[in-house]
């Protein structure tokens, strides 16, 4: 065990996948609470193909990756937000709108600069040789932005998820806590969706909230299982993904899927 | 005279830019318990938001008494279908409404379980919220409303979803509260034969005006006799 630990370890490229994916891993299960409860959890798949169509664009025009998906994904994030709470566009329909929109253009995009290539796979599917030293670096930063965010506002965080009308009225800027719920959760996804995939980054973030909600009563509870859960999940899929060679984010959400069908089962017992 | 409470001068709301509520002008005081009843559409939640602060009247003002701070108003929301399945203890509902007044862990702790033991239901502490009954539900609400505001509650339909024995419970809290405990009380209903029995005062909108006054003159107008007479039905 220890001598594969090892193996694992002695190549450079695994060891930033394993440091950013533990920390982006931690970050996204956090968000991902709140983003289930407030009946987001689609957003952070949303987010993804703009992601998606954003790194096309960077690359056909050999600019900085992150410089442009950044921006572009938490402007998108500001724009979702707001197009559900004006009302202007029910949620659920923005969001496959600028999902399938920001692909196509994606799509479009690639084609047309570098043809079809294994390029497009390893953005749609993701690549676990995708992380540099720098995407390590802003992972950290992330991390303790969220654990910050949510040591210090826990209790104005908890009152606006559970109900943001009663939060409003005691007086707390609820819109404040959506924005910055939203532009963590833009740049977890786009840090993220190079190793996990385009299209399978969202996981991250619903799973270990689904899984956690299944065992846990209280919401700190949720908060700690969640986190713990895709810290674990991470670990394991990379490490079958490692041994087996098949591609990091397809592995880390089919340990989450299975970890979530035993949760629910255990559930399910505890019930009867 | 008793001391005020809350009071609308003049106020107007409009609602998607047809105006629904104007001219309005009614006054609540400590201690006071008012109904505010009426058709579909005639405003009651626009007035409602426009009293917890959450929508700036169209004209008019709308006025908070002397000893409440803006943000120490108990509110009672409508539940929705999301809290139903919310994964949290009834402990950590309830101390969710110690926000303002920056109080330390351990008082507001001692608030939340204080609530608690005022509504019957000190027990339900470490209880998940999501597996008790809609009345429990709705008497943890307003533990957490009171923790926020001591001496004023706005509730909005609080019965909605529970059934009748659990809404008759609820109401009697309700006029527990304002009398033993002098709290005010200002709730949007549809429950007329409560509202009539419980409140003292009655404000009814309508889409050609409104009514407000003591609930006995309310009954005694010809629209109370006519809403009166549809509850007894």
């Amino acid at each position: 065990m220890m001598r594969y630990l090892g193996e694992m370890l002695s190549y450079p490229f695994m060891v930033r996948a394993l440091a950013a994916g533990v920390l982006l891993s931690l970050c996204a299960a956090l968000l991902g609470v709140s983003l289930v409860l407030k009946r987001f959890s689609m957003i952070g798949d949303g987010l993804s193909h703009v992601g998606f169509g954003a790194l096309a664009v960077a690359s056909a025009l050999d600019l900085a990756p992150l410089a442009v998906a950044v921006p572009v994904v938490v402007a998108a994030a500001f724009l979702l937000l707001w197009l559900s709470a004006s009302g202007k566009m029910k949620g659920d329909a923005a969001t496959a709108v600028f999902s399938t929109g920001a692909l196509a253009v994606g799509v479009m995009v690639i084609s047309m600069s570098t043809g079809m290539n294994a390029d497009l796979n390893s953005y749609l599917f993701g690549s676990i040789l995708a992380m540099s030293g720098k995407d390590v670096a802003l992972s950290v930063v992330l991390s303790v932005a969220v654990l910050v965010f949510y040591g210090c506002f826990y209790d104005g965080l908890f009152a606006v998820t559970f109900d943001e009308g009663f939060a409003r009225a005691a007086g707390i800027r609820t819109e404040r806590y959506r924005c910055l719920l939203a532009v963590l959760t833009a740049i977890v996804v786009v840090l993220g969706m190079r190793m996990m995939g385009a299209l399978l980054i969202s996981s991250l973030i619903v799973f270990p909230a689904l899984t956690a909600m299944r065992l846990c009563k209280s919401y700190k509870g949720v908060l700690a299982v969640s986190a713990c859960l895709a810290v674990t999940g991470f670990l394991a899929g990379l490490g079958i993904s490692f041994f087996y060679g098949t591609p990091a984010g397809a592995s880390v959400v089919v340990v989450d899927i299975l970890i979530f069908i035993l949760a629910s089962f255990v559930g399910w017992c505890k019930k009867r | 005279m008793g001391t005020l409470c809350l009071a609308c001068e003049n106020v107007a709301f409009s609602y998607e830019n047809q105006t629904v509520v104007s001219d309005l002008n009614f006054s609540v005081e400590e201690g006071d318990y008012l109904c505010i009843i009426g058709a579909n559409g005639t405003g009651k939640s626009t007035l409602m938001k426009g009293m917890l602060g959450l929508k700036k009247p169209a004209s008019g003002r709308i006025v908070l008494g002397e000893s409440i701070q803006p943000g120490q108003i108990g509110y009672v929301p409508q539940q929705t279908p999301a809290q139903r399945d919310f994964p949290a203890l009834v402990g950590e509902v309830v101390l969710s409404g110690c926000l303002s007044g920056g109080l330390g862990k351990g008082r507001k702790r001692r608030l939340a379980q204080e609530k608690l033991d005022l509504l019957g239901i000190a027990d339900l502490w470490g209880k998940s919220f999501r597996e008790l009954s809609g009345g429990q539900r709705q008497r943890v609400l307003l533990a957490r409303a009171l923790c926020a505001a001591q001496k004023l509650i706005l509730l909005d339909e609080p019965a909605t979803g529970l059934d009748t024995e659990a809404a008759e419970d609820f109401y009697h809290l309700l006029l527990h509260l304002n009398r033993e405990h002098n709290i005010t009380v200002v709730m949007v209903s549809h429950a007329l034969r409560e509202a009539f029995a419980h409140a003292d005062h009655i404000l009814c909108l309508s889409h050609d005006g409104y009514f407000f006054g003591r609930t006995e003159e309310y009954l005694e107008s010809e629209e109370g006799r006519h809403f009166y007479g549809r509850c007894r039905t």
